[in-house]
């Protein structure tokens, strides 16, 4: 039993499958809020290190430089044990579910930043040339030039940055977050059948997933190449 | 206990680290060519059956192929009466393997697809078999392409390494988890193996450009 439902042993994978649809279902609900909790922190950490990144002090850029490349050559694993094991020694007692979260946003912070950073520069130098010309402040140029034919070009990108953070979900399972596939182990470990609850999670990812990519698709397309219209 | 007495079972962990990213990484570079010339194959059994495998790879979650792999294999296995009880270590480097080998793929039908089509058309005006062009003309312009991001995938493949610790493999993040389990000492174990991480990303960043290096120097002859 779990979450109040009852699994149905001996009358075939079919009854048994049917019958733990709703825990794995609970779980995916989980798996869905970790990963927008996660692509929240991760969009606006990214941020923070993008425009650290632009720093006119050496230093800051160097530091940031060197922390982003720490946070994507290491495993999201050991930053989650790190997070979980280290943050109660500060007095900083998070739910598994929060600390959960943050490892993954910062993890992906790392990815990003590089987002960010590549959808500007990625804006033909023309453009700022061109705002020069015509004398738009830096701000201004930034904001009605930069920004408007940034924006299309990071959207996607991000976009692809969540469908992995969801992949990502089930690592959250050994700080005990009861995401999909933990409910599913926890039903296997109970039943002794692992293969039709893990099958079953397989194939809800690969739904959810492919949905994920096609939405993704769609707002690549739907997004102006040319620029966001201004007002 | 002393920082220094740490080292000894990290280092023996870190190996199997290592051990594990190279095996997994010739699994998954085999695949990723297999899978990604599959898929511009004309033969649709070929082309179908890369485009199952890369989207089913792709599309779900490594620690989820990875737990199935090793614990509802099994019970397929029982079903059609073979042992198919992988040791961890199998199972660890076959679930790396495929997972990266499926996002190499389309690195590889990428970076195939993205050599001009002048090309092509060159190779086939001078009398090229199928196999003549693959091999002679595709392949050598598509390699330093895929270079970049093969280095992206090798680090990342690397990272997940840390993820067979959960099927009870004696990789590095496992033994940090003992020694942690042990002497309680979470900060100092856990911050000696980020930096064990980043070193060996660091270590395997440099050995893909140098294989950038090695598959590019046709273009100094040119």
């Amino acid at each position: 039993m779990l979450f109040g439902y009852e699994w149905v042993t001996g009358q075939g994978d079919l009854a048994f499958a049917a019958s733990i649809l709703p825990m794995l279902l609970l779980g995916l609900v989980v798996t869905i809020q970790a990963t927008v909790a996660g692509f929240f922190i991760a969009v606006i950490l990214g941020l923070i290190f993008a425009a650290l990144r632009q720093s006119r002090f050496r230093v800051v850029r160097y530091v940031t430089g060197f922390v982003v490349e720490f946070l994507r050559d290491t495993p999201l694993l050991v930053q989650l044990f790190f997070l979980y094991y280290v943050l109660p020694e500060f007095g900083i007692v998070l739910p598994a579910f929060m600390t959960g979260a943050l490892a993954l946003g910062v993890q992906y912070s790392a990815y990003t930043s590089q987002v960010y950073r590549a959808g500007i520069e990625a804006v033909p130098p023309g453009q700022r040339e061109a705002a020069r010309a015509l004398d738009l402040t830096e701000r201004r140029t930034f904001t009605h030039v930069i920004l408007p034919q940034a924006i299309p070009r990071i959207i996607p990108a991000l976009g692809n940055y969540a469908v992995s953070i969801m992949k990502d979900v089930p690592i959250l399972s050994v700080v005990t977050v009861l995401e999909v596939l933990n409910v599913a182990k926890i039903i296997g470990d109970q039943t002794f059948n692992y293969l039709v609850p893990f099958t079953m999670v397989g194939a809800l990812y690969l739904v959810l997933t492919l949905i994920a990519s096609y939405l993704v698709r769609l707002l690549d397309r739907a997004l102006p190449k040319t620029g966001l219209p201004l007002r | 206990m002393n920082w220094t007495e740490y080292l000894p079972p990290l280092l023996e962990g870190a190996w199997v680290t290592v051990q594990l990213t190279v095996y997994s990484m010739v699994l998954g570079a085999l695949l990723s060519f297999a899978a990604g010339i599959g898929k511009l194959s004309p033969n649709w059994a070929i082309k179908g059956l890369s485009v199952v495998y890369i989207e089913i790879f792709r599309g779900t979650s490594l620690l989820v192929q990875l737990f199935w792999l090793y614990f509802a294999l099994p019970l397929v296995g029982d079903l059609i009466g073979i042992n198919l009880r992988l040791p961890p270590v199998i199972a660890g480097v076959l679930a790396l393997g495929l997972n990266i080998g499926a996002y190499g793929a389309e690195v590889v039908r990428g970076s195939l697809q993205a050599v001009p089509v002048a090309q092509l058309e060159t190779a086939r005006a001078l009398n090229f078999t199928r196999r003549q062009t693959l091999w002679r003309v595709a392949l050598p312009q598509a390699l330093p392409e895929m270079m970049p991001p093969f280095s992206n995938l090798a680090v990342q493949n690397l990272k997940d390494t840390a993820l067979v610790s959960l099927i009870s493999l004696g990789d590095l993040a496992f033994r940090a988890e003992q020694i942690r389990n042990f002497t309680q000492d979470s900060v100092t174990v856990y911050t000696i193996i980020l930096f064990m991480y980043f070193g060996m990303a660091l270590v395997l960043a440099s050995f893909v450009r140098g294989l950038e290096f090695w598959v590019s120097r046709w273009r100094a002859r040119a």
